[in-house]
């Protein structure tokens, strides 16, 4: 394992910049996780990491070497690809020896044997190893993909969406078996998703990446509780944060400068209310199973929130709303802390 | 079994099974009569070869076979007389002709230059052609499309109408008659076809095999043998046939700029008719034997050639 650093680093593709000026440092054994839209360059940081792209500005160096200019195989670095790439030719088995019987490893058939037994038992496809790649469903198939990958002990592990394709229930238990490997082993992991339960839970650190540039990288709760701009909040929070402007609903005061309000299911206070104090009408909710979407209009905005499941809350109601120390951004979508006494502290949620 | 069976939309029902089943069958075997009479020609003595009505039933011989393999004399009586009782086989038949035989005929060297020369020509055509389309489908090739162009533009006009020029070549270089100007020629006339046949093959692989197996500490060299190429199998057996197939029926370069030492089969065959009278026998002999390489090479790669000729559009 070793501490990875990019500086600088820019990659463009004709005129598109993929990745621009970018700078992030993977510590040692740290999990860090990249958050962003599709086609914001989170692929392209992997892969520039991985030596699959040469960066056209600045430099990557893997535990204190300057690996800029060399070649994947020289970088040691492990790829869970986001289109699980396995060799079709090869049973699911071979797949997984083959990282280990490379020219730059070789390792005695007898080990791979034991590492290939382990790993297929952690990801439950001990089974299917006989099959060919191509006779696998999706799910078997990429976690021999998620396989190769864990059958070698790298520098670090690049993983581009590795659990997209999972049921809930596995994913959750691969979610946790990739926690526990990455603190048992220390190792060193870069990790793209779209699933903000993944990036809660397994991230020492988030990024959150735009149009090719690092807006902000901080640890899950910074990220969430003290996001940089509007974009940063509209990553996290299910489900999403609304998006209001200043004096809508009834604060504790908004900042000089302030002109939208983010406000999160745990900043949002509703009660029933007789019509004089009312600002809200309850438009519908929605059973999603483990929770309750709650959509309300205020005036000619719409808000989701969670609804507590005890409330009696029907469609039709008028309620009265509230913001309890919400997020304030400025006018460019930045965010601006809020004036000192609207601090309350979080209570019972 | 219930009256009312399901099936799928996809899958042809029993009766259009045995139908197209039947058709295919009856157009092969329409298709393989011209072949089955040469086979059954080879088998004939020269008489019943010319016979009218033609026979469909008759003794076998090996004397088609016996007078390919031989150069033979005739003899006046009072000689063959005085000679002693011929052994059982060749011997004996041709003696029954009156002749005696001379010693063996150029067939298996014309052969041999045969196998050598369209199996090394073929060779190198998917050789060079698999690692051009690889550049080709994987690097950035300057003025990619024109060279593209220029290799398929070699194509364009009968090879036959450059056959004057090369003639001159050839001989001025010393590449006339010999096995190496043969397989020079047919690898240039078969690598264009290689090439834009294979680069539809492996543009059609995924380069992140590649790039896994690069990643998983492989180098290019490496991960094109160990990835690439167990992939490109099916389009490398298929172009593979194609070179071979020309090269090995080739006739007109092969009359012009070959008369001895590399002399192929095509034009070898038509010189068995002139010795001796029409030996059809013969002729069908060495044509048989002339098909048997062929076949087994396609059979052998039969697997791959089914899924290739689909050109890719199958695969999985
Ligand atoms: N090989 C390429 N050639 C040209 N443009 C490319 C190439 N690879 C990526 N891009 C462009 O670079 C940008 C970033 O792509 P990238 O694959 O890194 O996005 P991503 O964040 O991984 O998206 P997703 O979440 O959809 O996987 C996109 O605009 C994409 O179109
Ligand atoms: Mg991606």
């Amino acid at each position: 394992m070793a501490e990875v650093v990019l500086s600088g680093v820019t990659k463009r593709f004709k005129t598109v910049a993929a990745v621009e000026s970018l700078d992030l440092t993977v510590h040692d054994g740290e999990f860090i996780v990249l958050l962003g839209p599709t086609g914001a360059g989170k692929t392209t940081t992997l892969r520039l990491v991985g030596g699959l792209e040469r960066p056209d500005e600045g430099s990557i160096t893997i535990g204190g070497h300057d690996v800029t200019h060399a070649a994947p195989a020289a970088r040691d670095v492990a790829f869970v690809f986001q289109q699980y790439s396995l060799y079709p030719h090869l049973s699911a088995y071979d797949n997984l020896a083959f990282p280990l019987r490379s020219p730059a490893r070789r390792v005695p058939e007898d080990e791979i044997r034991k590492r290939v037994g382990e790993i297929a038992e952690m990801l439950r496809i001990s089974a299917k190893l006989q099959n060919r790649a191509t006779q696998l469903s999706g799910g078997e198939m990429q976690r021999v993909a998620i396989g190769r990958a864990l059958v070698r002990r790298p520098s670090i592990y690049l993983m581009d969406e590795p659990l997209s394709s999972l049921d809930a229930k596995l994913r959750s238990d691969l979610r946790l078996e990739l926690k526990r490997i990455q603190q048992d082993l220390g190792a060193t992991i870069l990790y793209v998703t779209h699933d903000q339960t993944e990036a809660m839970t397994m991230a020492v650190r988030i990024g959150v990446i735009e149009s090719g540039r690092m807006i902000q990288l901080g640890t899950p709760r910074e990220i969430y509780t003290a996001p940089a701009s509007v974009y940063v909040a509209t990553r996290l929070g299910q489900p999403a944060i609304n998006l209001l402007p200043v004096g809508l609903l009834p604060d504790g005061g908004a900042p000089t400068g302030g002109k939208t309000v983010g406000a999160r299911t745990e900043n949002l206070r509703i009660a029933k209310a007789a019509n004089g104090s009312a600002n809200a009408t309850v438009d519908w909710i929605e059973h999603l199973g483990d929770q309750n979407h709650l959509h309300v209009t205020v005036g000619d905005h719409k808000l989701v929130t969670l609804a507590d499941p005890e409330s009696d809350l029907a469609k039709g109601d008028r309620v009265s709303l509230s913001l309890v120390d919400p997020l304030y951004f400025d006018a460019s979508g930045k965010r601006i802390a809020a004036s000192g006494k609207a601090r309350i502290p979080q209570g019972n949620g | 079994m219930s009256k009312t069976t399901a099936h799928s939309v996809v899958a042809p029902t029993p009766t259009a099974r045995r139908v197209s089943g039947a058709i295919v069958i009856l157009y092969a075997l329409i298709t393989m009569i011209p072949l089955a009479w040469i086979v059954m020609t080879s088998f004939k003595t020269p008489p019943d070869s010319i016979a009218y009505p033609p026979k469909v039933l008759f003794e076998p011989s090996l004397e088609g076979y016996c007078n390919l393999f031989t150069t033979r004399s005739r003899q006046t009586p009072e000689y063959l007389e005085s000679l002693p009782a011929p052994e059982p086989g060749c011997d004996a038949i041709v003696r029954s002709r009156n002749m005696v035989i001379a010693g063996p005929s150029n067939v298996i060297p014309r052969f041999t230059n045969s196998i050598i020369i369209a199996f090394g020509s073929t060779f190198l055509a998917v050789f060079l052609g698999t690692i051009t389309a690889y550049a080709f489908s994987r690097f950035k090739v300057p003025f990619a499309d024109d060279i593209l162009f220029f290799i398929l533009s070699t194509r364009f006009m009968p090879p036959i109408a450059v056959a004057i020029p090369i003639f001159l070549m050839y001989r001025a270089i010393g590449l006339s008659d010999t096995h190496l100007g043969m397989i020079l020629l047919y690898t240039a006339v078969n690598v264009s076809l290689a090439v834009w046949l294979l680069k539809g093959f492996i543009d059609e692989i995924p380069r992140e095999y590649e790039e896994a197996a690069m990643i998983d500490g492989y180098s290019r060299l490496h991960a094109f043998v160990k990835v690439v190429l167990p992939q490109a199998a099916t389009g490398i057996a298929a172009t593979a046939i194609f070179c071979l197939i020309f090269a090995w029926n080739e006739y007109a370069f092969a009359v012009l700029l070959t008369s001895g030492t590399a002399q192929t089969m095509p034009p070898f065959i038509p010189f068995i008719i002139g010795e001796g009278g029409q030996d059809w026998p013969a002729v069908a002999a060495a044509t048989t034997l002339f098909l048997i390489p062929i076949f087994v090479f396609t059979i052998l790669l039969r697997k791959h050639l089914l899924r290739g000729i689909t050109f890719g559009a199958v695969r999985k």
